[in-house]
């Protein structure tokens, strides 16, 4: 510090006036008010290390960073190559438009909407069971619930988000399916899209509530607060004020669960059975593109035949579909937010 | 008349008027804090009534007692009583939504929903079951509220792109919109420059017409400038809200009859 540091409430006097009983404060003043006048010994130099230390930190940061991005790059470097090659020996618009998938049979058919229509199904009925119930838990939480209940609960959903899905998998197979759909739906069979997709569904709801909670959580209580002023009940104040107020990270919950459902791979592997068909009945068994993958992967496969290579063009679809669903979820949330101070 | 008001000079014993809001023993904790003590003063009808008084001794607690607002905070308790035309509203028969139906409030910092201006003013009479034409009830607020030559070509934009002495009139339009007999207003002007807290002043000052207004201030001036009634509040004993005088605005201000009110008004404490 040095005697600069007595400087502030020196310099400061002026704005006060006098201080009654700061003699000793005035007494440093005289010096101090001329200021500018540097101290003898004053160094700013500072420790010579300091600099080149600062600067490895920087370049090791700078590696960590650029080694996650490298490998972005490489899969999806991998994935363009190989699907190419693929693409060189099968017709880009067979593969996108053909409507039979037989990649693994004796004479293959490589049409994927099979494989897409399955995804689709199977995110459908996951959406239909994850966000109404993600919903209504997240308003629970964010606007019923007492503190109590709220410190207990979201962790516990959280937790649900942690199980391996390849337990959701076999909870489809073991209980979804012949404890509850068979009674609701006598016609279905052991594997299908609706078991699997509730599952995925049950799977989606932790990530549904707690985004969306958070967001409704991040109302300011203002706006609550005018709601109720107004003679609103709770459940208006909840429904027509907090929710629409934080539409955009609910949409974009929503956006992520769908991201998720389409890219959710041991669940519809283990319930949705294997048989890629193009069909727009839940009941059936249907094949998803990475359910297809699963399967392709745990047979024998010669490297560099087009059963492998579709491999890479089902991952490349894959991909660019969640791809297209996170710049959409993150276009939402950029349009919809209202800037709250 | 309780005794406890002629204590403290309440000046409608004398002056013959309505009272609308009439407040008895008034007890308001916290948790374990007793934030307000002991209050009881008299709301005239057709009048402004400001409560007055140094940072935390309880004057918005106090306003927010008329509506039941701090029902909304679990730690509140509120005990004593709150007659509204002759009904206890701390009464366990006594629906807090009802009561907001006829006790609007505006707040400290204006809050507009995120939503359009039209919808705004629509919105708080459409859950009251609003039966009329949405269109006239949306002007007439507007006007009254001294804001729709300001926003009557673009009702359908968000309210929260107005300036914050617009959204401030907004929200004393959507207040306007319920019909309330009662309006509390919390500090409505400590967020907005001069010239729209003398806006907000001359709204109050016409609206006072059809409307019974309390108002929590800060700004002795503003007390003095909106005011016919004036209640000072200061802190007692373990930082609990007390209320020292309530009387007419005027007598207050010039004549105080107790020397706290005296030392806060003229500047040696507070």
């Amino acid at each position: 510090m040095g005697p600069s540091g007595d400087t502030i409430p020196a310099n400061r006097e002026h704005e006060f006036g006098e201080i009654p009983g700061s003699a000793t404060g005035r007494g440093i003043a005289p010096i101090t008010a001329l200021g500018g006048r540097a101290p003898v010994n004053l160094d700013l130099s500072g420790h010579k290390s300091r600099g080149m230390q600062e600067r490895i930190v920087g370049v090791l940061l700078w590696i960590c960073g650029a080694l996650s991005l490298l490998t972005t790059a490489g899969i999806i470097f991998v994935l363009f190559q190989q699907a190419f090659v693929f693409f060189q020996q099968i017709p880009i618009t067979d593969f996108l438009f053909g409507t039979t998938w037989t990649a693994l049979f004796k004479t293959p058919l490589y049409g994927v909407l099979p494989l897409v229509s399955g995804t689709l199904m199977i995110t459908l009925i996951a959406m239909l069971v994850a966000i109404p119930l993600g919903l209504m838990s997240a308003i629970y939480l964010s606007e019923y619930a007492p503190n109590r209940a709220r410190e207990i609960l979201k962790p516990a959903l959280e937790l649900l988000a942690g199980i391996p899905t390849i337990v959701y998998g076999f909870f489809a197979v073991t209980f979804i399916r012949p404890d509850i759909l068979v009674k609701i739906f006598p016609g279905i069979g052991p594997f299908s899209a609706l078991s699997a997709g509730v599952a995925v569904g049950i799977l989606t709801i932790p990530l549904v509530a707690s985004l969306s909670e958070d967001s409704m959580r991040a109302v300011p209580r203002a706006l609550r607060e005018g709601g109720y002023a107004l003679g609103a009940t709770k459940l208006e104040v909840s429904w027509q004020i907090v929710v629409p107020a934080a539409i955009s990270g609910i949409i974009a919950s929503f956006i992520l669960a769908m991201s998720r459902a389409v890219g959710e791979t041991m669940i519809v592997a283990l319930a949705a059975g294997s048989k890629a068909q193009l069909t727009g009945n839940p009941l059936e068994p249907m094949q998803t593109m990475t359910g297809f993958i699963v399967q392709a992967f745990s047979g024998d496969m010669v490297v560099g035949t087009p059963p492998y290579l579709s491999l890479f063009a089902v991952g490349l679809l894959l991909f660019f579909i969640t791809l297209a669903l996170n710049l959409i979820s993150q276009k939402v949330v950029g349009r919809f937010r209202e800037a709250y101070e | 008349m309780n005794s406890a008001i002629e204590q403290v000079g309440t000046p409608n014993a004398a002056a013959d008027v309505d009272v609308i809001v009439s407040i008895r023993d008034l007890n308001v904790f916290y948790g374990k804090f007793h934030a307000v003590g002991n209050v009881s003063f008299d709301v005239p009808k057709n009048q402004i009534t400001a409560l007055i008084g140094p940072s935390g001794c309880g004057k918005s607690t106090v306003l927010r007692c008329i509506n039941r607002m701090n029902d909304l905070i679990p730690e509140a308790r509120v005990e004593g009583r709150i007659e509204y035309h002759e009904t206890d509203i701390n009464s366990s028969n006594v629906d807090p939504v009802e009561v907001r139906r006829h006790v609007g409030m505006v707040f400290q910092k204006p809050n507009p929903f995120p939503k359009s201006i039209y919808e705004n003013i629509s919105w708080g009479a459409q859950i009251n079951g609003h039966k009329g034409n949405y269109d006239e009830l949306v002007e007439r607020c507007l006007r009254q509220a001294a804001l729709w030559d300001e926003v009557k070509d673009k009702l359908q934009e968000s309210g929260l792109a107005l300036s914050g002495g617009q959204q401030q009139r907004l929200c004393i339009a959507r207040t306007l919109a319920i019909n309330p007999d009662v309006i509390l207003m919390d500090e409505p002007c400590s967020a907005l420059d001069p010239i729209s807290t003398l806006r907000i002043e001359d709204l109050m000052r016409e609206l006072e017409r059809q409307y019974t207004i309390v108002i929590v201030t800060h700004n002795m001036q503003q007390a003095a400038r909106v005011s016919d009634q004036t209640v000072f509040f200061s802190l007692g004993e373990n930082r609990m809200g007390v209320l020292v005088e309530a009387s007419q605005t005027r007598q207050l201000f010039t004549n105080p009859n107790d020397q706290r009110t005296e030392d806060y008004i003229t500047g040696r404490f507070g």
